[in-house]
């Protein structure tokens, strides 16, 4: 879609360069590691070393003689305030601080308050805890036999491990059509737990200001107004009221889901600065970050996908095992304990589909929250485009072809899946032919059959992936009852500016430019003119936040709303000025004229300066609107990505060669920042295709805790992602989007390892396993013997 | 803990400071100069958020005590505008869009600052190679590349 506004005034369809950089690129940001507060004290945290075990003591003293140590908390501090345990955002519990038992290795076991952060440092080192270990639980097959130590003896009547069931689809249906099929493919597949590790951890500074009685907390999260209401929530007992709650999140380096828990970290310093009535920071060091903040993914499947000799796809089963740790504290939809996993029919139309997952408790970190992706979307993405490659192996079709067999075709849209989505809108063949033209896509199938002759291994892989974002309706979606709208308001200043608030909070992905373009675009006033304000919780409108790819989705479309809210007034206004009826007017961007008359128009500068000194009697006064969207579905990107790999058999390093990803995310608001996105993106789902797992040994041991060893891709492992775009909008969204923060994150994995299986497959691999490292690779070439 | 008298020119100014022999250079310029644009964001060494330049060297300020620094030259982002003028590396960064939430962004500039001193004309690979101890999360660095090869070509003008 062309532009409709020029580039001066700079809506939808324009690169405008972005508006928060001037201050970033100054080092002029504003992290909550920035913030100084007068007589703000430091708070640093002992840690557990097991990852079971009985505490048997805590001695404090030695860490309080420590000159500039001014307190320990302990779980039994907490306690006498009902605050050391707190729930989590799917209704179970996790452990502010404990009194009695730790579940991980690196669970907060106390906490130190001290003049800076160096003192509480040796203050935590003088701390001295003594434990008694207690039997692992760290597989979670293991962790649901009979007679295995049940960890959550804190649950009256509770008997085992296993959290939750959740299933979806026909299972008889499904069945049939396995038993009834030509062929059966089945794979196990694991998606190991991984860490968002944003660049900036998380921290506070929680501010109480007795006179006051307010609270005021900096903080890292992507949801400000929720985490109020939750801490209204847990310590309203303790006296804090949600008006006396002030949640700011400042500038935040990167998010990816991994900041919108709630972490005991935050509710100590909150506690602490209660109980001493001095503002209390908290910044958690990196090795804290990898080990005890919310994980992602770790998701045991099982995936099962029947066809008729010709290809068609006719039904999918899929049973999942998902390691949870030790509480579920992740941060679904209330109603979706697997997040949206259901969307594991992905792109293509088949009959029969039947899911079903079960959590599991475990010693390890708690969560289950996004790695940038819109809640187990990414695993539901990964089952079924591997699980298609595994077909078109067996039927020794092009997995192009077998892709093109079965999309949902362009015209059956709005299409209702087998598992009950409605998908908005899509053109899924149309993503792929032009992925394929843009890498030559025939082209190189010809040179890896002349390389295969000469025993180079290359392989190209596709994943033809559906997303499944935006959340979400009222009536299905909330989080802990709290509909999942969004907001934005609106102020138009008399001499033609504005500022604009909403409920959602930007991470890197540019909301001061591109909800600037979306009100330029709706009012014509230049996105220059428009500051853009989040984060504030008393002075920005109520929302949910920014995860999940939903703030282009929901806020967004809620500043479209609000936008359109000022027109009608500003339409109202002018016709008084004009001295017509409003039916004479027709707006063009940024001015009203009258209908033949061109020559006699308002501009909506001209408008809100009359808004505020010549309105006319008995309107009210000011230009302003506010809306609070309730999207009526979900919005559904999508895309084809085909990459190519060269696999050295000297070491089994797999090189992506080329990576061509072609995304439809609806119409598109800034086509530098969502090439950026895709970009940031693709190497978020590179990185568990090759490199980041966290995993733990027999007794609970991280492995993968610190940079060291969690092996985040530098510029060296990243390849020079070319990136295209089909265009097939949204029709029920309020200007056609659709999101793309997180669309190649949940794409690009499988596209990686079906290239990497695809230039084995000559050599009987079906399957590889992420994350695909050298060792991995090159003992596979060893077993098939290749391995040089 | 033994304190020690230091003096370090930051940016072109001179400070003097008592320090404890522990601290990090980073918190000195943090903390006790207040130049929070250079940021930490590991304990290992490996993220580069922390990068400045000693004495024209890029550095991991994590990883310099303080009073390494002493008697000599600490250049942060901060020092990259001259006379209100932003710097080419910094105008790269902005017109290719080089950054996102802005939090690797200064290790990374002053990365890159330095290797443009060294090397007008850097090819895709000589960017890659020297940032590739300053990790972004992000980009993905397809347009930190762009953003270096920008300031290069506007800086040999």
């Amino acid at each position: 879609m062309a532009p409709q506004t020029t580039f001066e005034v700079g809506g939808m369809g324009h690169s405008i360069k972005r508006k928060e950089d001037p201050r970033f690129i100054r080092g002029k940001g504003n992290y909550v590691d920035d913030i100084q507060l007068p007589g703000m004290l430091h708070m640093d945290i002992v840690r557990s070393p097991y990852a079971h075990a009985k505490i048997l003591a805590i001695r404090t003293e030695k860490a309080l003689k420590v000159p500039g140590v001014l307190a320990v908390i302990t779980g039994a501090t907490l306690e006498k305030y009902k605050l050391h345990w707190m729930p989590t955002l799917m209704s179970d519990t996790q452990m502010v601080l404990p009194t009695d038992r730790v579940m991980y290795q690196a669970q907060e076991v106390a906490a130190v308050i001290a003049t800076d952060r160096y003192t509480a440092a040796d203050g935590v080192a003088a701390v001295e805890v003594d434990y008694e270990p207690l039997p692992v639980v760290i597989d979670p097959f293991k962790a649901l036999e009979p007679g295995a130590p049940v960890l959550r003896t804190d649950k009256p009547g509770k008997k085992d491990n296993h959290i939750f069931h959740w299933e979806v689809g026909d299972r008889k249906a499904t069945e049939k059509a396995a038993a009834e099929a030509d062929v059966v493919v089945r794979q196990n597949m694991y998606i190991p737990r991984i860490h968002v590790a944003s660049i900036e951890t998380c921290g506070c500074i929680a501010d109480f200001d007795r006179a006051r009685g307010k609270l005021t907390v900096y903080m890292t999260t992507q949801a400000p107004h929720a985490i109020r209401t939750v801490f209204a929530l847990v310590a309203g007992h303790v006296g804090l009221s949600e008006e006396k709650i002030r949640i700011v999140s400042p500038d935040i380096g990167g998010g990816f889901g991994g900041k919108v828990p709630v972490y005991p970290g935050y509710v100590i310093a909150v506690a602490a600065s209660v109980v001493i009535g001095k503002p209390i920071k908290w910044v958690e060091d990196r090795m804290e970050n990898l080990q005890a903040d919310s994980f992602a993914r770790d998701y045991h499947m099982d995936v099962e996908l029947s066809a008729k000799k010709d290809g068609t796809m006719t039904g999918l089963r899929i049973k999942t095992l998902a390691d949870h740790g030790y509480a579920d504290a992740a941060a679904n939809p209330s109603k979706f304990p697997a997040g949206l996993f259901s969307i594991c029919t992905g792109s293509y139309d088949i009959p029969n589909a039947f899911c079903e997952v079960d959590g599991v408790y475990t010693n390890k970190p708690p969560g289950g929250i996004a790695y940038r992706c819109s809640f187990r979307v990414t695993e539901a993405v990964h089952a079924i485009e591997r699980i298609t490659d595994r077909l078109a192996q067996e039927l020794k079709m092009d997995p192009a072809a077998l892709r093109m067999k079965n999309f949902i075709a362009p015209e059956k849209f709005p299409y209702k899946s087998a598992l009950g989505w409605e998908y908005d809108s899509g053109n899924y063949p149309a993503a792929l032919r032009k992925a394929m033209d843009m890498i030559g896509y025939e082209a190189l199938r010809k040179e890896q059959a002349e390389k295969r002759k000469r025993g180079e291994l290359m392989g190209i892989g596709i994943s033809s992936f559906t997303e499944i974002v935006g959340a979400g309706p009222s009536k299905h979606f909330d989080i802990l009852g709290i509909k999942m709208f969004d907001s934005c308001e609106i102020r138009i200043h008399p001499t033609g500016k504005a500022i604009a608030r909403f409920g959602t909070k930007s991470q890197g992905q540019g909301h001061e430019t591109t909800y600037a373009q979306i009100i330029a675009e709706e009012l014509g006033i230049p996105a220059a003119h428009v500051e853009i304000e989040e984060g504030d919780t008393d002075t920005a409108p109520y929302g949910l936040g920014t995860y999940a790819s939903r703030s282009t989705p929901t806020a967004g479309a809620a500043g479209a709303m609000a936008a359109r809210k000022i027109r009608e007034k500003a339409k109202k206004i002018a016709a008084y000025l004009l001295e017509v009826s409003e039916a004479d007017l027709v707006w063009e961007t940024g001015k009203f004229f009258v209908k033949g008359a061109p020559q006699k128009s308002k501009t909506i500068q001209e408008i809100a300066f009359a808004a505020y000194t010549n309105h006319p009697q008995g309107m009210e006064a000011g230009l302003e609107a506010v809306n609070y969207y309730d999207p009526p579905n979900l919005t559904f990107p999508f895309g084809s990505y085909i990459c190519v790999v060269d696999i050295d058999r000297g070491t089994g390093e797999i090189k992506i060669r080329r990576f061509v990803a072609v995304d439809d995310c609806g119409n598109i608001i800034n086509p530098m920042i969502v090439d950026g996105q895709i970009h940031g993106g693709l190497s978020m789902g590179m990185a568990p295709a090759l490199l980041e797992e966290i995993s733990y040994d027999e007794n609970g041991n991280i492995q993968g805790g610190s940079f060291m060893d969690y092996l985040v891709p530098t510029s060296m492992e990243t390849p020079n992602w070319e990136t295209g775009k089909t265009v097939t909008p949204s029709p029920h969204h309020p200007f056609g989007a659709k999101g793309v923060g997180e669309s190649a994150t949940v794409g690009a994995p499988p596209a990686i390892v079906n290239a990497a299986v695809d230039a084995l497959s000559h050599l009987g691999v079906t399957h590889i396993e992420i994350p695909m490292t050298p060792q991995k690779v090159w003992a596979i070439l060893k077993e098939k013997g290749v391995a040089e | 803990m033994s304190t020690h008298r230091i003096k370090v020119t930051v940016n072109g100014a001179a400070h003097d400071a008592e320090v404890e022999s522990r601290l990090l250079l980073v918190h000195l310029l943090r903390e006790n100069l207040r130049l929070t644009g250079t940021h930490i964001g590991c304990d290992t060494t490996h993220c580069g958020a922390c990068t400045v330049l000693l004495d024209g060297t890029p550095v991991k300020s994590c990883t310099v005590l303080a009073v390494q620094a002493d008697g000599r030259e600490v250049m942060t982002v901060e020092g990259l505008e001259k006379d209100g003028k932003l710097d080419p590396i910094q105008e790269g960064f902005w017109e290719e869009h080089g950054l996102q939430c802005g939090y690797c962004t200064p290790g990374m500039m002053m990365t890159s600052f330095a290797l443009l001193k060294t090397n007008a004309n850097p090819s895709e690979g000589d960017i890659r190679q020297a940032i590739s101890g300053n990790l972004c999360r992000c980009t993905g660095y397809v347009n930190i590349v762009k953003s270096v090869q920008s300031a290069a070509a506007k800086a040999r003008g």
